[in-house]
């Protein structure tokens, strides 16, 4: 057998591949993701020797298996943790976590938590589909009220969790969303999310072709996307629409977004908020826009990099004496209160 | 004055056992550690036993808020902290109706009779004074108002009442360090470095001290009140210190590390009684090559090590009992990986809660047999706070060269006690390096040593060697995922036949203490072990037929440890649980073994085995 080491050769996205046959659904979203990730990984050419990809459980989960990168399919919800513990090993590597809604944020929900809260340097993927495929179609975490699943017949009368305003309230400082099958703005988002130092969190809206098939619809689908998502970007103003002729202000005298006409006919341009995408606040409310009264915000929702936690933690470590010459075990020992024994 | 100092002579004693006990907030944990430091300094071997409650400052006088410490220390081999306490020094009437009871006839009680007032007598539960209605006839009570004492001896420094009442530890300690002929200087300079920012602080402990010394010295006491002579203990020459099993353990697992020839250890804890040490010593010596992480619970804590030993680190993690069972699943995923980890179990009295700062050795089941699936791993044990040490090192070359997850069973008691320890040649410590695979011709994840069938330890970072791993079942041959009915059946054999072959590579069991065959042998594990030596010791020198012999290794077992226990006629298993380790060696060796089982949240009394010794010998076989 031979192997061939490619490390300064330039990669395109099928080396990103690994040998092994993809088995999801016909139909898949995650397919899609799968080749977003593969294109960003070649844009970003990460070697891949140096690149690892942690799982939990779930369908999402079995994506390190179809890349041939390092990779690593733990146990349900816990990938933060094992993430968390391979990048405190060896900071260099460049570690991702994929996950999903009921993995991420059901039984993994306090590993994510607090991965955001520490600001470890992951990337971290939620594919978030609405609905446990791999169980076999049960309500999720994110499943709207009334929703019919195998363990609620009559619907669900929980009320969801959403991923974005989660991850905010933890303390996450990268925050961006996307849709599965809006592949540029995947691999743009993914590309954000590496260059960001500290945890990234970027939700990928991911239909579930045989569970939960076209619970986007109402903004994914082409004759009503352009009407219902609201694509952010730094600095530039907050406008939708087929010729972006809607846009977002504060409600005058609240703390309240609505949608006004734009131009001429309705508030002028630069009445329209900005996108800043270091404002919390802005963020917080972003997250929250909901269909049908408002469009979902999609793109990098909040950015507001600050040191990541191993490296805060190697820095300690090191004003410790950690990686000086390799401290003396026996000085270690005999530091204090000794006494000798003579023959 | 009719009797000068001098002429009062010191009486000499071989061994002695002090108990001190007051109020959780008394500082009894301080002076009895104090006390140990400067015992060990005197050349004597000791053994210590703190023992508190789970409430850090629970209701000020009750019993349940007693905090004892005891040492037993001596001219010849001190194996436990005592059966019988000698000398009990009772800071409240607490603490006297708690502790009485482990006094032998005739010891001595030393009280401060300050805190026994009408109030403290009826939060302790005593009808009468028991220091005035002759119910402590039967021993010898030295009394002192040591609050009124401490409080003169400490005015000059301008405490409040309560700071100054908080010296009376250090008044107490002074009159011990008097009695049994002890130096102070190493806690006085210990002092001034504990309150180096309050020096007035430092100023009136030491004073306090001072003044306790003063008064034994000085003798304003009648002529009960007695100095002693220990002759130090015949050792080996050496440098010695004391340690803690804890302190003992984390040197042991930096040393391990060493050994393995790798350059970080990633720790990962969450805080639980009595595991909570670890981190905290680890903590402290970064400079060693450690990275300690307290992680958002259990399962994240054993998460993070299994990342890092994925990495190629060395990851540990520590617990105790409830965190041990949460971290279950995870252990099911480090044995489907093949991931070398270490993770140490301060076991302490259960189910559930229990009672978390009383020692049990109930997790031994848990540890060999407690998760899903046929998932087997090693599991070891350190017999002495000194073992910790050794048994550290071990957990390590066994993780590293089996790529196995390791549970290393201590226990709370382990945690606490301190020793006097003999420090080892750093130089001549064991090596046994691991040798990561950089080869990328014919990897897979999967290939196995063929001597110990552990899996090549391929670490991300290396080119070529790029795989994937999981809890998935894998293909013996390539590694991938593989649902082959025949497949799961060979991964499941050779599972165990790796962890099965460690027996071939640790020593054969070996008898601590007499005869290799016999009419009884007593089998013990973990920190049973000093009771149980002394009892075996005790009974020989009585003329019984009995030996020791005492498990490092709980899986595997030594490979002669069936044909060893059949050179016996009868097989007496002590343990601090309601019968694990006799069931263990029945269902292994088909071997009658009889249980003695304790529950107590307390360690054996070398008694209680001897009496289970004899009667093993006066009883007819099962």
């Amino acid at each position: 057998m031979t192997v061939t080491t490619i490390t300064d050769a330039e990669l395109v996205p099928k080396d990103y591949a690994s040998d092994q046959e993809v088995r999801w659904c016909p139909g898949c979203g995650d397919y899609a993701i799968l080749k977003a990730v593969q294109k960003a990984l070649a844009e970003l050419g990460a070697p891949r020797e140096r690149t690892v990809f942690v799982s939990g459980i779930g369908c999402a989960a079995r994506f390190p298996y179809y890349l041939s990168t390092y990779g690593f399919h733990t146990i349900h919800g816990r990938a933060p943790a094992i993430a968390t513990g391979i990048k405190l090993a060896n900071p260099e590597l460049d570690v991702w976590v994929v996950t999903g809604d009921g993995d991420g944020l059901s039984i993994g929900g306090n590993h994510m938590l607090h991965v955001l809260r520490r600001n470890v340097d992951l990337q971290i993927i939620l594919f978030n589909n609405e609905i446990y495929g791999l169980t076999k179609g049960q309500y999720s975490p994110t499943s709207r009220r009334g929703t019919r699943s195998p363990s609620t017949p009559q619907g669900s009368v929980e009320y969801p969790v959403s991923a974005c305003a989660f991850a905010l309230g933890a303390g996450a400082r990268f925050v961006a969303r996307a849709v599965d099958t809006q592949q540029p703005d995947v691999v743009a988002l993914l590309k954000r999310a590496h260059a960001h130092r500290g945890a990234s969190f970027v939700e990928v809206f991911q239909n579930c072709v045989v569970f939960n098939d076209g619970v986007f619809d109402h903004f994914t689908a082409k004759d009503v996307a352009p009407d219902t998502q609201l694509h952010v970007e730094h600095g530039k103003p907050l406008v939708f629409g087929p010729s972006e002729e809607r846009g977002l202000r504060l409600t005058p005298g609240t703390l309240a977004l609505e949608v006004v006409p734009v131009g001429d006919a309705g508030v002028p341009l630069r009445d329209i908020l900005v996108h800043d995408e270091t404002n919390r606040a802005l963020a917080q409310l972003l997250v929250a826009l909901e269909p049908p009264a408002f469009p979902v915000a999609l793109g990098v929702l909040y950015c507001n990099p600050t040191t990541s936690y191993e490296r805060e933690l190697y820095a300690q470590a090191r004003a410790a004496g950690f990686g000086r010459e390799p401290a003396d075990l026996g000085a270690l020992l005999g530091r204090e209160g000794t006494w000798t024994v003579e023959r | 004055m009719a009797t000068a100092p001098a002429l009062r002579a010191r009486q000499a004693r071989e061994s002695v056992v002090i108990r001190f006990a007051g109020d959780s907030g008394d500082g009894m944990q301080v002076t009895g550690s104090r006390f140990t430091v400067e015992t060990a300094l005197a050349g004597n071997d000791l053994t210590t036993f703190p023992d508190f409650p789970a409430e850090i400052r629970a209701p000020a006088g009750t019993t349940y808020g007693v905090s004892a410490f005891q040492i037993q220390f001596g001219a010849g081999d001190i194996m436990t902290p005592g059966d019988a306490v000698d000398v009990l020094v009772a800071m409240n009437p607490a603490a006297l109706k708690v502790d009485l009871k482990d006094l032998r006839l005739g010891g001595s009680i030393l009280v401060d009779t300050g805190a026994f007032s009408e109030r403290n007598l009826t939060k302790a539960g005593f009808p009468a004074n028991p220091l005035e209605d002759g119910s402590l006839a039967p021993y010898q009570v030295l009394t002192f108002d040591i609050t009124r004492l401490t409080t003169e001896a400490v005015k000059a420094f301008g405490l409040s009442t309560r700071e100054a009442h908080r010296c009376r530890n250090m008044w107490a300690l002074g009159l011990m360090l008097w009695m049994y002929g002890r130096d102070r200087q190493v806690t006085i300079d210990w002092l001034r470095r504990k309150f180096a920012d309050r020096p007035e602080l430092a100023q009136a402990n030491v004073a306090a001290l001072n003044a306790g010394h003063a008064f034994g010295e000085t003798a304003e006491m009648s002529e009960q009140l007695v100095g002693y002579t220990v002759p130090s203990a015949p050792v080996a020459p050496g440098r010695y210190r004391t340690v803690s099993g804890t302190e003992a353990l984390a040197w042991g697992l930096i040393a391990g590390m060493r050994g393995a020839g790798l350059e970080k250890m990633i720790f990962a804890g969450y805080p639980i009684t009595p595991a909570s040490l670890l981190l905290h010593t680890l903590a402290n010596l970064k400079a060693h090559g450690v990275i300690t992480f307290q992680a958002e619970d259990e399962i994240a804590a054993i998460g993070a090590a299994i990342g890092a030993a994925y990495a190629g680190a060395l990851g540990v993690t520590s617990s105790s009992g409830p965190g041990m069972a949460l971290k279950t699943e995870m252990l099911g995923l480090a044995i489907a990986t093949e991931l070398p980890i270490v993770v140490v179990d301060s076991q302490r009295a259960g189910p559930s809660t229990g009672m978390p700062t009383k020692a049990e050795q109930s997790d031994l089941f848990q540890a060999v047999h407690g998760r899903n699936a046929d998932a087997p791993l090693a599991v070891i044990a350190a017999a002495t706070v000194v073992d910790c040490f050794d048994v550290a090192i071990e957990a390590v070359r066994i993780a590293t060269t089996y790529m196995t997850p390791v549970i290393l069973l201590s226990d709370a008691y382990l945690a606490h006690a301190a020793e006097p320890w003999r420090l080892p040649d750093a130089a001549a410590l064991p090596r046994f390096p691991v040798r990561f695979r950089t080869d990328p011709a014919g990897f897979h994840p999967l290939l196995r040593d063929p001597a110990t069938l552990a899996r090549a330890w391929a670490v991300p970072g290396t080119p070529g060697l790029e795989h994937r791993i999981g809890g998935l079942e894998k293909d013996y041959d390539t590694g991938h995922i593989s649902y082959d009915p025949d497949n799961h059946a060979r991964m499941t054999r050779a599972r165990a036949a790796k962890i099965a072959g460690i027996a071939n590579d640790i020593p054969p069991q070996h008898v601590a203490l007499g005869d290799d065959h016999g009419a009884v042998a007593v089998v013990g594990w973990g920190s049973t072990y000093g009771a149980i030596h002394r009892a075996v010791r005790e009974a020989r020198a009585d003329g019984l037929d009995v030996s020791h012999i005492h498990l490092r290794y709980l899986n595997p077992f030594p490979r002669n440890l069936g044909e060893l226990l059949q050179r016996f006629g009868r097989i007496l298993v002590p343990e601090l649980n309601n019968g694990q380790l006799v069931h263990l060696l029945r269902a292994a060796y088909l071997v009658p073994a009889e249980g003695l089982s304790k529950v107590a949240g307390k360690p054996f009394k070398v008694a209680e085995i001897v009496d289970a010794i004899e009667s093993v010998h006066r009883s007819k076989p099962r």
